[in-house]
């Protein structure tokens, strides 16, 4: 039924494909003519571009030497210049400074001359950079620390989002949910898909969360509900839950396409707000997050239907006997952890920023991460375990290790986590057995 | 459509390095879950640390084939102590969680731009099996339709498929393998009766983590390149698929579900590919074809775990989870 829905969404909408940047002009369309020594149109060239603070360079000599050949050209009015050499191989590239305009200089640490080579291409471009050249971006490290900290916290907050509902799914019935990566991801394709169709923003991003929450009704109905019914172990079961993860990541790629596409308003610029510089949408996601974080726990904590979730947590048994219909809980619990994920995604999907078919398998092991240091099966231990692990997973960037390898931290502490207190932060000990 | 071409690349399939490489792997995940209960979830770590492992070793210190060998399997030896001291102490749960967060943790270091000297990072590594291909008996020519290094690199897979079979046969007929089966049943009775379940499940952990490796060379030898993008959690998976296709503690059962999956697969892809081709089916394009044959895969893994728990091989009596 659902992937029916998907079906008519996605052949409705075909993903809108994205503007390319205009390629800026080939170097090889000016330039060598310019040179009547070096021109014998030889199959391999050496270009490149001479611009400084955004004004081309005219007239200024390159000279290329090696392999038995030299060549040399002087850049055409619009800053290009390209070299014809007779084979591939390594050059000796100079650049006469003496030609170049007055007050403009080589950016320090610009090689010159300088080495280029041939790497199985006909043609290799090089950059001389003027002026002061490439600047690196120098902040304090104390306003890097305080920005990470809040792109931190809005990560670990849409972390949290997304993990109630494994932890609570978890809690209640015992399955270790490896689908749950795909309800994330369908929130951030269907609002994506519905917006690119021309529905208002609003109306996209009932729509996400709607879809969230009825990819987590019909699992139960169709699937996990019965599987109850039949005495499936947990084993199993997570297995399955594999199976459907596969399936339904696939299902989104074979609808949604492998490119990675931007939700409506992701592209904005970072407001400074005292010593700290945060994009708006990070800003919104930490706000929204927290709203919807506190109405969760107050719902868990003071409702009816919060105390029969938390005591079906607790020990299925002992609710069913006290009165408490356990399958309409956990029923209510997949709905719910649904929409939540579905939320989770939207977010993660400014926050990334993009939305793709596998962005949910990405966060996946963040939520186990957070879920497994604040203890498996409670609802307020995942939520303080995710924003740890938000938290951690951006400072890390801060305190040395390569923006590629940061998930990697996160990662690391959850195993170290398991050694040494396996319950986690807020878990009991006779859960891990 | 050419029917007889699209069996002719199936059972070419069937036979491939890379269905060797799988059956292997899927052997050592018998032995853990199959034979001991263990839910590694990392398969496709022990497999990259395998083939980078050899690759490396042989790339930046030029070192013998058979020293890269042993060097692959002492590191996935050394992966699976650091992953079964935490938590073969645990639940089963936890340890599905460990690996595969241990395999991605494998992949994002190989993956990195920062190691690109010692890794070649998203590229990978490419030009280390010159030394292996020394040991190739065949001289030059056509054995039954492969060039003699093709057909060198399918002796070589299967030939240790079939010795490692037989080892793990041999092991689970031994008492060690009764044991192994008896913490599988129930832990608390054979820990009653004074053995350590704990040094057994680290055996298992150990010995299904060197198939792992050995399947990581098989994988990655014939292609003479290791590249992170192929030992994803996706990799695992395909692994447990084949397991649970035939029968999950069976010496059998891996083997034949590796070829089983490679055949599914090969079979419905050239078939899809056809009729785009005569245009029976306008709304489908190649490449979505291809992506069609992963939707059958999660769902063949979704029904075969409900219905057929035990695989084509499979007894039923011996789940590791009942």
């Amino acid at each position: 039924m659902l992937l029916g829905v998907l079906f008519a969404l996605f052949l409705a909408v075909a993903p809108a494909a994205q503007a390319t940047p205009a390629p800026s002009p080939s170097p090889n369309s000016a330039g060598s003519s310019s040179s009547p020594g070096s021109t014998s149109q030889f199959p391999n060239t050496i270009s490149g571009f001479l611009r400084n603070a955004g004004q081309p360079l005219a007239g200024v000599k390159i000279t290329a030497k090696g392999n038995g050949f030299e060549g040399s050209t002087t850049s055409a009015s619009n800053g290009s210049w390209s070299i014809s050499v007779p084979t591939e191989g390594s050059y000796q590239l100079t650049l006469d400074e003496s030609t170049l305009p007055s007050g403009v200089k080589l950016a320090a640490g610009q090689e010159n001359p300088r080495t280029v080579t041939f790497n199985q291409t006909t043609n290799v471009s090089t950059i001389f950079a003027f002026g002061a050249g490439i600047t690196v971006h120098q902040t304090s490290f104390f306003s890097d620390l305080a920005n990470r900290l809040v792109a931190g916290l809005s990560f670990g907050l849409l972390l949290a989002l997304s993990s109630v509902g494994l932890s609570l799914i978890f809690g209640t019935t015992g399955l270790t949910n490896f689908a749950h990566g795909e309800m994330v991801t369908l929130g951030a394709v269907v609002v994506f898909s519905l917006s690119s169709a021309g529905a208002p923003f609003w109306l996209a991003i009932i729509g996400g969360l709607l879809s969230g929450a009825v990819f987590g009704y019909a699992q139960d109905a169709l699937l996990w509900k019965p599987l109850r019914r039949r005495g499936t172990g947990l084993v199993p079961m997570m297995i399955v839950s594999i199976g459907l993860a596969l399936a339904a990541r696939y299902v989104i790629l074979f609808f949604f396409g492998g490119e990675t596409q931007q939700l409506p308003y992701s592209q904005t610029t970072d407001i400074d707000l005292g010593p700290v510089s945060v994009s708006p949408n990070n800003l919104v996601s930490l706000l929204i997050s927290v709203v919807v974080i506190a109405i969760l726990g107050f719902v868990l904590l003071k409702t009816r239907l919060g105390k029969a979730t938390r005591a079906v947590a607790d020990n299925p048994a002992l609710a069913a006997a006290s009165g408490i219909d356990v399958d309409r809980v956990i029923r209510l619990v997949w709905v719910m952890g649904g929409l939540l994920a579905a939320l989770g995604g939207i977010l993660w999907a400014y926050y990334r920023p993009g939305v793709t078919f596998n962005m949910g398998q990405q966060i996946l092991l963040m939520i186990f991460a957070g879920v497994t240091l604040g203890g498996l099966g409670t609802v307020f231990g995942a939520l303080v375990g995710s924003v740890v692990v938000g938290i951690f997973v951006e400072l890390t960037t801060v305190f040395g290790l390569t923006s590629d390898l940061k998930y990697v931290g996160a990662l690391v502490v959850m195993i170290l986590v398991l050694l040494f207190r396996p319950q986690g932060i807020l878990g009991r000990r006779e859960r891990v057995g | 459509m050419d029917f007889g071409l699209i069996f002719n690349e199936a059972i070419g399939e069937m036979v491939s390095p890379t269905t060797a490489a799988y059956a292997l792997a899927a052997l050592g995940l018998a032995v853990h879950f199959g034979y001991s209960g263990l839910l590694n979830f990392g398969q496709a770590g022990f497999m990259a640390v395998g083939s980078y492992a050899f690759a490396m070793s042989t790339i930046h210190f030029g070192v013998p084939w058979w020293l890269g060998f042993l060097l692959a399997i002492a590191c996935s030896v050394a992966f699976a102590l650091i992953l079964g001291i935490p938590t073969l102490r645990l639940r089963a749960d936890y340890l599905a969680i460990v690996t595969i967060a241990a395999a991605e943790i494998i992949r994002y270091i190989v993956t990195t731009n920062s190691l690109t000297d010692v890794t070649g990072s998203a590229n990978g590594l490419a030009g280390f099996r010159q030394d292996f291909l020394r040991l190739n008996p065949f001289p030059p020519g056509n054995y039954l339709g492969y060039s003699s290094p093709d057909f060198f690199y399918r002796v070589f897979g299967w030939g240790l498929v079939i010795v490692l079979g037989i080892v793990v046969w041999l092991l689970m007929r031994s008492p060690w393998g009764r044991v192994l089966k008896g913490i599988r049943e129930d832990e608390l009775a054979v820990r009653s009766l004074g053995k350590n379940v704990y040094a057994y499940k680290m055996q298992a952990l150990v010995i299904g983590g060197i198939f792992g490796a050995l399947a990581g060379l098989v994988f990655t030898l014939p292609r003479d390149v290791v590249q992170p993008a192929n030992y994803g959690t996706e990799l695992t998976f395909f692994l447990w698929t084949c397991l649970l296709l035939g029968g999950m503690s069976t010496v059998l059962g891996p083997v034949v579900g590796a070829m089983l999956f490679w055949i599914v697969l090969s079979l419905t892809q050239n078939v899809l590919f056809g009729l785009i081709q005569i245009g029976v089916l306008p709304w489908l394009n190649p490449s979505q074809a291809g992506q069609l044959r992963y939707i059958l895969v999660g769902v063949a893994l979704m029904l075969l775990m409900i219905f057929r728990p035990q695989g084509v091989f499979g007894n039923k009596k011996e789940l590791a989870f009942s």
